[in-house]
């Protein structure tokens, strides 16, 4: 099984430490679904981890059960060390808890509310943690982060239907950046967004990050993006990781059948690579039959979701792949 | 197997669509001319609001009811599509013309058996018996991937994935053999393995029965996979079109060179990613030179007053950007585009 040791380089901090996480709905019952089965990685202090796979993965579920929205079935889930599977409801610790971690959800149009103005959206999470000393400190704040995420001030008494899609994500991260959070799960942030749009959105987000130095969690399908705002990549399949290692590393060197499968499908914006492609099927028979398998380290920083007798395939083959690069 | 060919199937002639609204009406599409060949693949691209929608919608008569054809014809087997009426149109679409959706979980009825519904099109353009026409929507099933598709009619849209579903759609458009496919954005709801199967499926169609495609998105990667040629629109005008080639290693209007550096690739590793500034124009009053130069850092005096025409690059390229006027300066191209512009040069050496 695998053990703090494996998925954790001993050189930097850990914010996030996901431990053997088991998330069940409907447990014994008749619809039960194993959305996450045995996981375990770790998030580093300021990095960005992005989480790849595709729907019905367990991704989404995954990132839900780091901010507590579901309580795990097994397995523990630590925050700054403290175990977040614990909390009880209402407790300080909670409350504190979900101030410095926050979520920017798919749909620009379903999560905000329509009623409200983008004011009271943005100062939500303000007023309940009693952040803000007084209503001008609240204002101070709701424009200085309006500011931050590029729209401005005449925008606060607007409702958010008078927004484009791209607008009301700057709207979503303003929301979560208000309550000064450490930790911030987007999940698919840009999905429904154009492709210019996108690009705008990604440059925000790093912008924020190198300035307050934010741990994100980068839940996306859209490849190309993920490898470009993520340091290290984990790929899920049928709700258990598969592969991670650095976003290079994942792309230049993929190892699990998964993966390869799965980076064989991204379409490129160039016609003679696109005539050459050969999409690569993935058979889960090939890589998921019920013998037991852990996540295994078969080179540095390089991990995949391997049976004993599988490991030595996959050293082997990352060394060919690094040798070949060479 | 069968190639595209230069003869055309369907010419959108000078369409212009508006909206009516409280505001006043919006111009949707402000002039737009193309031609559909024979058993090409046609993409259009462009952003959200730059009419690529309301174009094909035209096409099958599915405005919304605040829309009004202000211009324009659409010839289809010699006559004007919008003089149709509404029974001459139902014999058309859904028989001719088909049309695939984005979302497969609301363009298939949630009440109704799926072979029932794959078979309705036959149903309802033929004469065909109930009998007849369920073992065909079984071969068409069969043809788009479905297993076990004999034994699943009775089955509901529920029980399927969203790929499966978008397949099931797919084999209702099919089932009658249409000559035009329009498919708009059919696999942005989709991941993309399942995608690069659907897209695979489409051109396998369309070499076997010689169909039409004439294919909406917003992704740059899709289009360079399927289309045979490119439309890319702007603010309700097509700005450029071309070969697929020429689109991608040749582009000559700046939105379009805008599009293509916006795409992170997997070798991307500058430290941000290349944005178009600004937004779309507003197109209540659209402005009056080229509607993009707001946005274009390469803009010029003319571009703010007057309209660019179309400038032919080759027989089959042409951009409406005043940058291709002879006396138009040179200008330093982005460095994504140079690249792309030495690709299509090492091309003609050879």
């Amino acid at each position: 099984m695998t053990n703090d040791s494996v998925t954790t380089s001993a050189k930097r901090p850990v914010l996030v430490q996901v431990d053997h996480l088991v998330q069940t709905f409907n447990p014994g019952k008749k619809d039960e679904v194993k959305a996450v089965q045995d996981i375990s990685f770790s998030i580093y202090q300021g990095e960005t981890l992005g989480l790849v796979g595709e729907s019905g993965s367990g991704k989404t579920t995954t990132g839900r059960s780091l901010i507590r929205l579901y309580q795990p079935t097994g397995g523990d889930v630590l925050f700054a060390g403290q175990n977040i599977a614990r909390l009880r409801t209402g407790s300080p610790a909670m409350r504190d808890f979900r101030r410095k971690v926050q979520m920017i959800f798919q749909d620009p149009y379903a999560s905000l509310n329509p009623r409200m103005k983008v004011k009271d959206i943005i100062a939500e999470g303000i007023d309940i943690h009693h952040l803000a000393a007084s209503a001008a400190d609240r204002d101070n704040r709701v424009n200085a982060l309006l500011a931050q995420v590029g729209l401005n001030q005449d925008h606060a008494n607007r409702y958010p239907h008078e927004f484009s899609g791209g607008q009301r994500q700057r709207i979503g991260i303003a929301r979560a950046l208000a309550v000064e959070p450490e930790f911030i799960i987007a999940d698919e942030p840009i999905s429904a967004l154009d492709v210019s749009i996108q690009a705008q959105v990604v440059n925000l987000l790093k912008d924020i990050q190198a300035k307050q130095g934010l741990t994100y969690l980068f839940i996306a399908h859209d490849l190309a993006m993920v490898k470009y705002i993520s340091d290290r990549i984990a790929v899920m399949h049928n709700g258990r990781l598969v592969e991670l290692a650095s976003a290079d590393e994942v792309y230049n060197h993929p190892l699990h059948p998964y993966t390869k499968s799965l980076l064989s499908a991204i379409p490129i914006p160039d016609p003679a690579i696109e005539r050459q492609r050969t999409p690569l099927v993935y058979d889960p028979r090939e890589a998921e039959d019920n013998r037991p398998r852990q996540l295994v380290a078969v080179y540095p920083e390089h991990y995949v979701w391997a049976a004993a007798d599988e490991v030595a395939a996959y050293q082997a083959a990352a060394v060919r792949q690094h040798r070949e690069e060479r | 197997m069968v190639q595209p060919t230069d003869s055309p199937i369907l010419s959108v002639e000078n369409l212009r669509v508006d909206f009516a609204t409280f505001a006043g009406p919006v111009h949707a599409i402000r002039d737009v001319s193309f031609t559909l060949n024979k058993g090409e693949t046609l993409a259009i691209v462009g952003e959200s609001g730059s009419g690529k929608s309301v174009t094909v919608r035209s096409i099958m008569g599915l405005l919304a009811n605040n829309a009004r054809i202000v211009a324009g014809r659409i010839m289809f087997q010699d006559a004007d599509i919008l003089k149709n009426t509404k029974r001459q149109l139902n014999a058309l679409r859904g028989n001719d013309i088909a049309m695939i959706f984005q979302d497969p979980m609301t363009s298939l009825d949630p009440t109704m058996p799926i072979g029932k519904q794959v078979a309705e099109p036959l149903r309802l353009h033929t004469s065909i018996s109930e009998k007849k026409a369920l073992a065909e929507a079984v071969r068409v099933l069969q043809l788009v991937g479905i297993q076990d598709a004999a034994e699943r009619l009775k089955d509901y849209p529920h029980q399927f994935s969203g790929g499966q579903r978008q397949r099931i759609v797919i084999a209702m458009a099919i089932i009658t053999q249409p000559q035009i496919l329009l498919a708009d954005e059919p696999t942005t709801a989709l991941d993309v393995t399942i995608q690069a199967q659907i897209i695979h499926l489409l051109k396998e169609i369309q070499a076997t029965t010689g169909t039409s495609i004439i294919f909406i998105t917003h992704d740059l990667g899709v289009v360079a996979g399927i289309a045979d040629r490119v439309a890319v629109m702007y603010a309700g005008k097509i700005v450029e079109y071309g070969m697929v080639d020429e689109i991608f290693y040749n582009p000559q209007h700046p939105y379009t060179w805008g599009l293509l550096e916006a795409m992170p690739t997997l070798t991307t590793s500058a430290d941000r990613l290349y944005t178009i500034p600004g937004t779309p124009p507003d197109l209540l009053a659209p402005p009056p030179g080229d509607a993009f130069a707001p946005r274009n850092p390469f803009a010029m005096q003319i571009d703010l007053a007057e309209q660019p025409p179309f400038f032919p690059v080759s027989p089959t390229h042409a951009a409406a950007t005043w940058l291709l006027h002879p006396a138009a300066p040179q200008v330093t191209l982005p460095p994504e585009i140079a690249r792309r512009r030495q690709i299509w040069a090492a091309r003609f050496a050879h």
